[in-house]
């Protein structure tokens, strides 16, 4: 074993930790905040099912940015569906290639040349759309720079400098298993991991939370009923039953 | 009317998106309300007029700030998570009419989230508390308050943003908590808490008692027996009533606002319901909702519960009022619940729309649609009817209800171009607490999109009245209507059409008083 698989085994490890261990925390201090009022923007479904449904098209076809902006909506939507691809085709390094993996691997492959021309549009509205140059952080051009790094390091061992990768599937096989092998050592996949890790280890620190939260967003996810069904939160039903009028005069315990 | 820089109209029916320009609303905002105003609404209120004729902040104000900020984002899904998911894509960034109007960024709706989302980001983050200048995050200082106070009042909640929001970002839900914070620390705003705080002591808005009230009611029952003939009442504090009317207080006297009372009056008598108005509850329109305090909001509500309890009604219908009807459809159920005193035949709380287009679809109405034949309509959606309510029982209803008693009372009527419709509807531009005159160039600017998209059916279809169904819309309509070239009597409500249209039958009112001197009903 060579000391980068060493470093690069714990570096997965800890990122995994951290994503799943991170989101999954956060996910849960999202739930346990009360939702005082029905807020759903608008016309709203009126069941639990209808609420499915807007949700759905809203995680699948980006409805309201479709609705918001052509231009985003393109380019979001391209990167978004093109990483799905690209990550089911990237199971083939986890789990046994079964004949949807196979039947997925050439769409997956082409994906990531539309995954990184979602990006650069993505990129070049942030820097051309002066409103939108307004609003961006060093983080937000940053992300969309890591973004692109994943994308292009990975087409590059797709296309130009391939690497070993049934090694690289050892070796993530080795990280679950524990039966430890090593990495091939090719710069541009220890560029490609680094930043695929770097990615795990934001992702609950950052604004990537977008996706699991869109999940938890009262104005999308809540059913239009407020007139037959009483909506009331925890600290509201303190306050109504204590009766009093301001939080403060409320006693707790 | 005074000089304010008024923006041109195309008449082309869509708005250009600005450039930025950025400062071009900096500014004090409006008018700060003074400690006993604070303190009447339960705020704190240890803070003192500074020399130059401001007040100052609460002392430990910035801390007190931050316990708010860390409060409500434990009391409210909505804030903790759109601070934290918001990925800047810029979808909403062309989405507000202040923004249109003013072109400042700082109106455009993700930057004025940021003016808050850079401090949390600095107290309650990881990155913000140890990369700042990577994720944009900022200490908290007293310009940052400044500009919390001025740019948070130029929003008008009115959610056009949380539309086209990918992920449901809704400004007014952080609106609503900066405003709230705001009032902890000393800067809350005169308009919104002096009106509350009359409410607390009158029981409505305009602070008008309940003699006065009776007074006008009066005079209402005057004017439509001369014009009609016939002694439509206008009940205030009759108990054992079926209904108990809650309307926005405008509609007592303010123009166009008095003539759709008169057309709910008229509906009502027709119909044979007997209804009142409560002295105690004369307001619809819930004020509490703007400065995002579900404490107040709910103390105004609950005198809703207590006036329809008293009067012993059997349902609860509200006028013609856009916040108000936010605040009853969506949150009255919660704030002053559970209704299980009252008919369950019918919704808790009901539009008068609902009521209205309900009689229409029975034949319990006589209609003469020639009689608005003089004017060629359409239609303006309230913000907050149009995207936070419904009326009927199914989704997108709030459109229908008030355009199909439109074309049931009027002959002609048209829709403004369809990305100003519906729930893309634009705000008046008076909404959310703004309708004040220290806010009047914020308003007339605001109004922009709205009158670019009436200009277009103005020249391209020949319409002559927009409609409304909202007291703010109403009075902001008309009071910056004519700086667009328009007059004031354009602005109508939908109910003053149906009053117009309306041929009584029934000559006896079901709650006819045959002792004319009974205005002595007691005092709540």
């Amino acid at each position: 074993m060579t000391f980068v698989s060493i470093l690069y085994g714990l570096l997965f490890w800890a990122a995994t930790l951290i994503l799943v261990v991170g989101v999954g925390r956060r996910i849960y201090f999202y739930m346990q905040i009360p939702v005082p009022l029905k807020i759903p923007t608008t016309p709203a479904p009126i069941t639990q099912g209808g609420v499915v449904w807007r949700m759905f098209r809203e995680v699948v076809f980006f409805q309201s940015l479709f609705r918001a902006s052509k231009y985003t909506w393109l380019f979001a939507f391209l990167f978004h569906m093109a990483l799905w691809l690209v990550l089911l085709r990237h199971t083939r390094y986890f789990m046994e290639i079964g004949a949807f993996l196979s039947f997925i691997q050439p769409f997956g492959k082409y994906a990531s040349f539309a995954m990184v021309l979602g990006l650069t549009g993505l990129l070049a509205r942030r820097i051309l759309v002066d409103r939108v140059r307004y609003i961006s952080a060093p983080s937000d051009f940053l992300m969309l720079a890591l973004l692109m790094g994943i994308g292009l390091s990975g087409m590059l061992m797709t296309f130009v400098a391939h690497t070993d990768i049934v090694m690289v599937k050892g070796f993530f096989r080795g990280l679950i298993t524990f039966d430890f092998s090593p990495l091939p050592a090719s710069p541009i996949l220890l560029l490609h991991l680094l930043l695929v890790a770097v990615l795990m280890l934001v992702f609950p620190i950052s604004k990537l939370m977008h996706a699991p939260g869109v999940f938890l967003s009262p104005t999308r996810n809540q059913v239009d009923n407020p007139r037959e069904k009483r909506h009331i939160s925890k600290w509201a039903l303190e306050l109504e039953q204590q009766q009093k009028t301001y939080l403060d005069e409320v006693k707790h315990g | 009317m005074a000089d304010y820089e008024v923006p041109k109209l195309k008449g082309e029916g869509y708005v250009e998106i600005p450039t930025i320009k950025p400062d071009a609303m900096a500014g004090k905002g409006p008018f700060i309300a003074k400690p006993d105003f604070q303190k009447a609404l339960h705020f704190p209120s240890d803070f003192q007029a500074a020399e130059n004729g401001k007040f100052e902040l609460v002392p430990d104000w910035k801390e007190r700030a931050l316990t708010k900020l860390d409060d409500l984002r434990h009391r409210y899904r909505s804030l903790q998570l759109y601070l934290d998911i918001c990925v800047k894509c810029g979808a909403c960034t062309d989405k507000c009419h202040y923004y249109i109007g003013t072109h400042d960024p700082k109106n455009m709706p993700v930057a004025r989230q940021d003016l808050l989302r850079k401090v949390y980001r600095r107290y309650f983050t990881f990155a913000g508390k140890h990369f700042p200048k990577l994720v944009g995050a900022v200490d908290l200082t007293e310009e940052v308050v400044d500009d919390w106070y001025n740019y948070y009042h130029q929003c008008s909640q009115c959610r056009r943003c949380s539309v086209y929001c990918p992920y449901g970002i809704d400004t007014a839900e952080v609106s609503m908590a900066a405003r709230e914070i705001l009032d902890h620390i000393g800067r809350g705003s005169k308009y919104n808490n002096e009106i509350i705080s009359k409410v607390f002591k009158v029981g409505n808005n305009l602070g008008l008692p309940q003699p006065a009230l009776a007074d006008t009611l009066e005079g209402l029952e005057e004017d439509v027996e001369a014009d009609t003939g016939i002694k439509v009442r206008f009940p205030l504090d009759e108990e054992g009533a079926e209904v108990l009317l809650v309307t926005p207080s405008a509609d007592f006297f303010a123009e166009p606002h008095v003539d759709g009372l008169m057309g709910y009056a008229k509906v009502f008598h027709e119909a044979g319901i007997s209804w009142t108005l409560s002295s105690y509850a004369s307001e619809g329109a819930n004020f509490g909702m703007f400065i995002g305090s579900y404490e107040n909001m709910r103390r105004i509500a609950l005198r809703i519960r207590e006036a329809a309890i008293k009067l012993k009604v059997k349902r609860i219908v509200f006028g013609e009022c856009g916040h108000a009807w936010r605040v009853a459809y969506s949150f009255l159920n919660t704030l002053a619940g559970p209704f299980d005193f009252l008919d369950p035949k019918y919704p808790v709380p009901q539009h008068i729309l609902e009521v209205t287009w309900g009689l229409i679809q029975d034949g319990k109405l006589v209609i003469d649609k020639s009689q608005n034949d003089d004017k060629v309509l359409t239609f303006h959606d309230s913000c907050n009817v149009a995207r936070g309510s419904r009326m009927g029982d199914k989704p997108g209803g709030q459109f229908e209800y008030p355009r199909n008693v439109i074309k049931a009372v009027c002959n002609h009527f048209v829709d403004m171009p369809a990305d100003t419709i519906h729930d893309a509807t634009y705000c008046c531009g008076g909404g959310g607490g703004l309708l004040t005159d220290d806010l009047m160039e914020l308003r007339i600017k605001g109004a922009q999109p709205r009158m670019e998209a009436l200009k277009y059916v103005t020249e391209q279809q020949g319409v002559t009245h927009m409609a409304a169904i909202c007291a703010i819309c109403k009075s902001q309509f008309t009071k910056v209507i004519p700086y667009y070239g328009f007059k004031m009597e354009q602005i109508v409500s939908v109910h003053q059409l149906v009053s117009k249209a309306l041929v009584l039958q029934r000559q006896v009112s079901v709650q006819a008083c045959p002792d004319e001197d009974d205005d002595d009903n007691d005092d709540a």
